[in-house]
């Protein structure tokens, strides 16, 4: 017993030096998550904000420039004003534009008169999500127009139903707030690969694993003494990206920090399993490194409902989604920022992580196993 | 002719490191195809399955006429019926439910008396996208009903109304936008992979030393070590766009020969940026993480999901070393808006700018990083 822990302390010690002397390691531990939470918590947004949108006034009066007021007002847009169709119909063409809005020189006599004045919008469909949006944005501003505008011409509308919105968690509907939590996640999941998935390849590659396989040291041995350090340097990563969050992007969280931090632990675990998997089962760093990058940030990045929505996913593609962990990891820590501790959603997801580690785990020593005959 | 046989010779050893080892050969054509496949059914941001919860006090025909737009919607799913307050938290704390349908009990009566009918829409705003689209849908729903319903008890028309139309794609299926991406996004990685570790691998076994000391030249070396990566590119991408016309259906527009123009420019200065990375590298750990350094910040930052314009300018600024948001203008262009070569040279030379730059520069460290 005594043996034993001397011998997994003798490996920590190894794999702590080796980290230490190739700085790298603890660049991709502590510098990579800041570096690149930094640059995507600032970066990744779907809030269009100040859209170019081009309005074609045919013919300018009263009611032409309230709503010009309307668009420019409004803080979604940054309204071009443009005499004809055909150049904003250039302008759309050339992306200068993302959407028009046609006024044509009949709209203020159709309005005053007892017709419906047309007016068409045109949104940009190539990024359609972004299309949708404007044209919801469109209808908000809108409404509110034509509803002053027609008490003032005497037209006064009638609105059978009034909707009322109540957004829950995320009232301001500010998309940094689910997306930096899934962007910790993926972030996390690079980093838990990146560590470890070169670590088993490295030393089959320079041989010195055979030395280490006639020695005393058990299998279990080295994994672990591979684990724990590459662990340790991970959470610290983690914990720095949570306190960014909350104190830079302000993601308000509503969770405890309990949960976190075990949540955190297992899909670091996880991460580390996968990594050290692709590193037992590849021959070479090469091989390794290639596997790595396939199957972890793509993966991450596509697959985990981190900006697309795994409920719209075709069924094949949502059943392949659970053997993304930073699915699960993604899902807890949505709901434990935004709503906080919701068990259901913690448990099962948690379970999920859990049972990956395991199978993980359990490919690992027996790959590791078979090398040694 | 000497010249043009040693860069040959270079780059059917290049060819042969990569293909001849049978896991790396399946690296480089099974991955790409997996990932166009499953990326490809995979990346939308379309609702198409919006799970909901009824939650109606009226007794009202009116009310159920309003609700039956909502299960009439291919989009929306009715998830059952509540009655009673306590029950919305947990529908919507355990996501079961993206939305509640809120009808208050004096619905059928304001209806018909004129008053506004109060309808509360609770949606879990955890996602904010999918939040705001799917109350974009609801809103429509119930617009459609209220002009039913004026149509029907003699209401006015409005002074105003809009026609929307979506030009390019009609549908608005934001599926294409993104699985078009995917041409952009695969190739960076695969010659990111191809030509990030060429270098590191010949430093790590001391070959690359012998390389320097045979006749090549560095010009030389960086032709032989970047064909693969470009030819690799080219049929890599080519088998991509196929599937993405034949099997996905996406219209391709624009002048192929605009897409292949870019593709070969997007090619050059993603190699060249491979081949520094691994021109600066020591070890092929390294030579890796430089690759995914940059390749990581490159995807995410490249307008390939989010748009660039929602950055901040700092970022935006950033971007404009990212040859991949250049390209995946292009392709989205080319496929979806018909453009041709006159929309597209403000993203063609930016590109080759990149390119230039970053191939001189591992010519250079070619030759200085002797170690």
């Amino acid at each position: 017993m005594n043996n034993n822990a001397m011998r997994l302390r003798g490996l920590i010690r190894k794999e702590s030096l080796q980290i230490i002397r190739d700085p790298s390691s603890i660049g991709i531990a502590f510098f990579l998550p800041v570096l690149l939470l930094l640059l995507f918590g600032y970066g990744v947004s779907l809030d269009a904000r100040d859209v170019a949108i081009a309005l074609v006034v045919e013919q300018p009066g009263p009611e032409t420039s309230s709503l010009i007021s309307g668009f420019s007002q409004s803080g979604y847009f940054a309204p071009q004003v443009m005499l004809s169709i055909q150049e904003a119909e250039q302008a759309m063409m050339e992306r200068r534009v993302d959407g028009i809005v046609w006024l044509r020189s009949d709209f203020a006599k159709e309005m005053r008169s007892g017709h419906s004045a047309q007016v068409s919008v045109i949104v940009n469909g190539v990024d359609a999500n972004k299309a949708r949006l404007v044209e919801g944005y469109v209808n908000g501003v809108w409404m509110q127009w034509l509803a002053r505008t027609s008490e003032v011409i005497g037209r006064p509308l009638h609105i059978p139903v009034k909707v009322e919105q109540r957004i829950w968690y995320n009232p301001a509907v500010r998309s940094r707030n689910y997306l930096v939590p899934g962007l910790i996640a993926v972030i996390m999941t690079l980093i838990g690969a990146m560590l470890t998935s070169m670590v088993v390849a490295r030393e089959w590659e320079r041989g010195t694993m055979e030395a280490l396989l006639v020695t005393p040291v058990r299998v279990k041995e080295i994994l672990l003494g591979k684990i724990i350090p590459y662990f340790i340097l991970g959470m610290g990563g983690m914990l720095l990206s949570v306190a960014m969050a909350i104190f830079l992007f302000h993601v308000p969280l509503h969770g405890s920090l309990l949960a976190l931090t075990a949540a955190s632990a297992l899909f670091m675990l996880t991460a580390i399993a996968m990594g050290l998997l692709i590193s037992t089962a590849a021959g070479s760093q090469f091989v390794a490194g290639q596997i790595a990058i396939v199957i972890t940030f793509l993966p991450a990045f596509l697959l985990s409902g981190f900006v697309f929505d795994i409920g719209s996913m075709p069924v094949v593609i949502q059943w392949l989604t659970h053997l993304v962990p930073a699915r699960y990891f993604v899902a807890i820590l949505q709901t434990l920022f935004l709503a906080g501790d919701i068990w259901p959603i913690f448990l099962v997801n948690s379970a999920w992580l859990v049972l990956m580690a395991l199978i993980f785990f359990r490919i690992i020593r027996k790959k590791s196993n078979k090398r040694l005959r | 002719m000497l010249m043009l046989r040693r860069i040959i010779s270079l780059m059917i050893k290049e060819f042969r490191t990569l293909l001849t080892d049978k896991q790396s050969r399946m690296v480089l054509v099974v991955p790409p195809v997996v990932q166009l496949l499953v990326f490809g059914y995979a990346a939308s941001f379309d609702l198409n399955h919006i799970n909901y919860a009824v939650y109606n006090e009226d007794r009202g025909v009116e009310s159920r006429q309003l609700l039956a737009g909502f299960s009439g919607s291919p989009v929306f799913v009715n998830y059952g019926t509540i009655t009673h307050d306590s029950q919305i938290k947990p529908l919507l704390d355990t996501g079961k439910v993206l939305l509640i349908l809120h009808v208050g009990e004096d619905f059928s009566e304001s209806l018909h008396l004129g008053r506004p009918a109060p309808l509360q829409i609770l949606i879990d705003g955890r996602n904010s996208n999918t939040a705001l689209l799917a109350l974009n849908y609801a809103q429509n729903i119930v617009l459609a009903f209220d002009g039913r319903w004026n149509r029907r008890h003699g209401g006015r028309p409005a002074p105003a109304v809009l026609i929307q139309r979506a030009w390019f794609n009609a549908t608005l299926n934001s599926h294409w936008f993104i699985i078009v991406g995917i041409v952009a996004l695969l190739n960076l990685v695969v010659t990111l992979e191809v030509t990030a570790l060429s270098v590191a691998r010949e430093r790590e076994a001391g070959t690359f030393d012998q390389l320097l000391v045979t006749p090549m030249t560095p010009f030389e070396i960086l032709v032989g070590k970047s064909l693969p990566g470009i030819i690799i590119g080219l049929l890599e991408a080519s088998f991509i766009i196929t599937l993405i016309v034949l099997w996905f259906h996406v219209p391709l527009r624009g002048n192929i020969f605009a897409l292949y123009l870019g593709l070969l420019i997007f090619l050059l200065s993603a190699i060249g940026i491979g081949l520094m990375i691994s021109s600066l590298a020591v070890t092929q750990q390294q030579g890796l993480m430089g690759a995914f350094l940059f390749m990581v910040p490159a995807v995410i930052l490249s307008g390939f999901a989010t748009p660039i314009e929602n950055m901040p300018p700092l970022v935006q600024w950033i971007t404009y070393l990212n040859p991949m948001r250049y390209f995946l203008v292009i392709v989205r262009s080319v496929f979806l808006q018909g453009a041709s070569f006159d929309l597209l040279w403000s993203q063609y030379w930016p590109m080759l700018l990149i390119g230039i730059t970053t191939l001189s520069m591992a010519a250079l460290l070619f030759r200085k990083r002797m170690y």
